[in-house]
């Protein structure tokens, strides 16, 4: 790994243990969609293990997008990003850092979020439930990966956190409908969802590759 | 207007300013500014409020590209590729508040990878503050925020040194030492651009003089005659 994307890495692994902003607003937001959600469909009928996927998936992005909104908060608050920018280091490195750091602290919820959703839903999966562990990361990357290279582009905003979500939302839906098909398939049973982790897998390349090849011309813009 | 006090002598010249300006919008924030900086040389930058300075400055570190005219540092480069080379410090720290100040100038120092650096506690001792300071950087008064700023900006032994207000919001002490500072920074052969309004304070380094006037050059003289 290369030495100033470890320094990143660190850096913004030190500043969320330390403040744990990210973590607890995302893990109550998706929390709550959770709960409300068990609350308005009836999670006992066979309805829970058809929605279930769906319902997985957009609380990850609901919550994901609160903390991606804040992602680059601290760069902007004391013109840190200024000084990143006077570095030699390349600008691909902060980004992919940023990502990795993100991707980390959302898996860290669906982790946590994962058990009481079984519970929630009286979820018994009946496909093969080790390909979630496929699923969810591939999906959480593609949504995180965009996600801080769109919050990079409309840092310069005033309505960023409107903004992002604009743009952010119909670009994210191929991999959503992927990730959303690929769960309700595993947690059925019912069909293969090879293809469907094919297309985000795809996706991922794609999007991470544009993103790493644009990420200095929007971090470096005026 | 045109400000070249070097074009009698031949200088390698530090950074040149020809014909620069700067619109932001249908607002001309510079207007056909042509500077020359000599290497070893303190310039200091007076101006009301909106008359450029900071405009300037951004442009001279590379963050900012002209609208029109052209930057040359160090006899020909564009500021952006040899900005490792160029140390700026703005109003704003540039720090995390989260992180110590050792922690800060840590992970500033290895985003210079192949340039020699002083060390985090070289450079918070060159600047007066203990290195072996535990708080967090958020929980530093002014005075040290601004030291520490500094700090980072030393960190890479810049060549060239801009300071936006590096005397703000600090007590008369602190500046005087940080005048100290920059004094002996400046005899290394490195050029220092400081912006500021407490001109009394920095005319025991200035050698020259640069006046902005809503984004043009009112006037370019060594030191400070009226002082």
């Amino acid at each position: 790994m290369p030495r100033a994307l470890w320094t990143h890495l660190v850096k913004d692994l030190r500043i969320e243990l330390r403040t744990l902003d990210a973590l607890v607003s995302m893990l109550f937001f998706s929390l709550l969609v959770v709960v409300l959600f068990s609350i308005a469909f009836d999670p006992r009928g066979v309805f829970s293990q058809q929605i279930a996927g769906g319902v997985l998936c957009v609380a990850t992005m609901f919550a994901s997008v609160s903390a991606l909104n804040q992602a680059w908060a601290r760069e902007i608050r004391h013109q840190v990003l200024d000084a990143q920018r006077m570095a030699p280091s390349p600008g691909a490195e902060l980004f992919l850092a940023k990502v990795i750091a993100n991707f980390l602290f959302v898996t860290v919820v669906q982790i946590i979020l994962a058990p009481c959703f079984l519970i929630f839903y009286n979820l018994h999966i009946v496909g093969q439930a080790w390909l979630l562990v496929l699923v969810l990361p591939l999906g959480t990357w593609a949504l995180v990966s965009n996600g801080i290279f769109f919050a990079a582009l409309s840092i310069r905003s005033r309505n960023r956190e409107l903004l992002l979500s604009l743009i952010l939302f119909p670009i994210f839906i191929p991999a959503l409908l992927a990730m959303v098909q690929a769960t309700t398939d595993i947690l059925t049973g019912e069909s293969d969802p090879t293809l469907w982790i094919k297309l985000l897998l795809g996706y991922d390349i794609i999007f991470t590759t544009v993103s790493l090849l644009l990420f200095d011309v929007v971090f470096h813009a005026e | 207007m045109t400000a070249n006090p070097s074009e009698a002598v031949s200088v390698p010249l530090c950074a040149r300013l020809d014909q620069v300006s700067k619109l932001f919008g249908s607002f001309a924030a510079l207007r056909q500014v042509s500077v020359d900086l000599e290497p070893g040389r303190c310039y200091v930058l007076i101006g009301e409020n909106g008359a450029g300075k900071s405009t300037l400055l951004r442009i001279l570190a590379g963050l900012l590209r002209p609208s029109f005219g052209t930057v040359k540092v160090f006899g020909g480069l564009e500021p952006h590729d040899a900005r490792a080379r160029i140390g700026y410090m703005s109003h704003a720290p540039m720090l995390y508040d989260e992180l110590t100040a050792q922690e800060n100038l840590r992970y500033f120092a290895s985003l210079y990878p192949g340039r020699p650096c002083l060390t985090p506690s070289e450079a918070l001792r060159q600047v007066g503050l203990d290195p072996e300071l535990t708080r967090t950087f958020g929980q530093y008064s002014q005075g040290m925020r601004q030291r520490t700023s500094l700090a980072r900006v030393l960190l890479p032994v810049p060549e060239l040194l801009l300071l936006d207000e590096p005397f703000s919001n600090m007590d008369v002490e602190s500046a005087h030492q940080m005048v100290e500072l920059l004094a002996g920074f400046r005899q290394g052969n490195r050029t220092i651009v400081i912006t500021t309004h407490q001109r009394e304070l920095a005319a025991p380094i200035a050698d020259w003089v640069l006046a902005l006037r809503a984004g043009r050059v009112a006037s370019f003289e060594p030191g400070f005659p009226t002082l």
